[in-house]
């Protein structure tokens, strides 16, 4: 069940004990530091491999949100997890192409090419 | 802080980190506040002084691409009865970056002041030493806050925002970097007593201090916060060695001595 949409809202899913979802939506900026985090701590398992992240719905980031993407990436790294994203429209994938970011969170189209990915 | 997580693994959880909730209306929009993606960084008319060196034909650097421990690094001072919005302090500090900088730093921008896309020269000494010259590439700017990253052979890899907000009724200007010494020798620097704080932390604690005594605050005191994010190096980016700008800019000094005469 969603709650009321803030500035910045995560919604988790589990698809299965190796990877998840996080569904990102409205702003990613240094303010959404806490939410982000304690997302990915939650779909972050023990068993783990992939976390996934849903940008369909963002609508704004600046660059403490990059910021919180590449702290986001060493905590990913430190506990051997791939990190992937998709939905992001073609204003965002020019971002992560600006700042490097394509090059170390893969980019797929859609979920189920990030889903296919994950179990490659 | 409104924070509601579901403990149930398989039931989606939704955290919302600000209570208030957004209306469609005030939506904000970063159309424009970004650069463009650029492959390689290209200068054109550098500044008569500005030595235009490690910038041009080089990629950015993102910090996955350094070498060194990532640090995040926190340097704010408070702007105490400054009757200056955090929007009037960006928008200077936008127009007049240079002027903030210490002594035998000198950053080198179009008339017009950082804007997302363009390009600062960089031209860094210390006593004793060539000038290293090597650049910046302004990645992010808004009424708030601007970015930069750098290119390759910069001392840094990753990005530095520079911002301004009001807390409880006073300015706050705030130098935040998320950045990684780009090769072993600059690591190396950051490792030596004074030479690293001064390579660095120096820099930006003493902008912030130039930044408040523009608008009539004197001596501030500059809260530093420093956190190693990632201890561990990156080896596989050590030949990011041979485009450090500081060897590149040693090595062509005497060329540039000999031009002078």
């Amino acid at each position: 069940m969603t709650q009321a949409v803030g500035k910045n809202e995560m919604r988790v899913r589990r698809i299965d004990d190796a990877t998840s979802v996080v569904e990102v939506r409205g702003e990613i900026t240094a303010a959404s530091e806490k939410a982000l985090m304690d997302a990915y701590a939650e779909a972050s398992g023990a068993k783990t491999k992939a976390v996934i992240l849903d940008f369909d719905g963002l609508e704004y980031m600046n660059s403490g949100g990059i910021g919180l993407l590449v702290t986001l990436l060493v905590r990913a790294n430190r506990q051997k997890q791939r990190l992937a994203a998709f939905g992001l429209n073609e204003h965002y994938r020019q971002i992560f192409e600006l700042t490097r970011l394509d090059e170390a969170i893969v980019i797929h189209a859609d979920e189920s090419a990030a889903l296919a990915g994950a179990k490659a | 802080m409104d924070e509601r997580i579901d403990a149930t693994a398989t039931t989606p959880a939704t955290r919302t980190s600000d209570p208030t909730a957004t209306t469609p209306a005030a939506r904000r929009s970063d159309d424009g506040n970004w650069a463009k993606p650029v492959r390689t960084l290209s200068t054109k008319d550098a500044p008569p002084g500005a030595l235009d060196q490690n910038v041009a034909g080089r990629r950015i650097n993102a910090a996955n691409g350094g070498f060194g421990r990532l640090f995040q690094k926190t340097f704010s001072v408070r702007l105490e009865g400054a009757t200056v919005t955090p929007q009037e302090v960006i928008r200077a500090w936008k127009t007049r970056f240079g002027e903030f900088w210490p002594k035998g730093q000198q950053m080198f921008l179009p008339e017009t002041g950082i804007a997302p896309g363009e390009i600062g020269l960089i031209n860094s000494s210390i006593r004793g030493t060539p000038t290293m010259a090597t650049g910046v590439l302004v990645i992010y700017a808004d009424d708030e806050s601007f970015s930069f990253m750098s290119p390759e052979g910069h001392p840094f890899a990753g990005p530095l925002t520079f911002s301004a907000y009001d807390d409880a009724g006073t300015t706050v200007v705030q130098v935040q970097e998320l950045t990684r010494a780009s090769d072993p020798l600059w690591e190396l620097a950051m490792m030596t007593p004074v030479l690293g704080e001064r390579m660095q932390n120096d820099i930006w604690r003493q902008t912030l201090r130039n930044l408040a005594g523009s608008v009539g605050v004197d001596a501030p005191a500059v809260e530093s916060r420093i956190v190693c994010v990632d201890k561990r190096r990156q080896w596989r980016n050590a030949k990011n060695i041979w485009q450090n700008a500081g060897i590149r800019s040693g090595l062509t000094a005497p060329l540039r001595l000999l031009r002078r005469r």
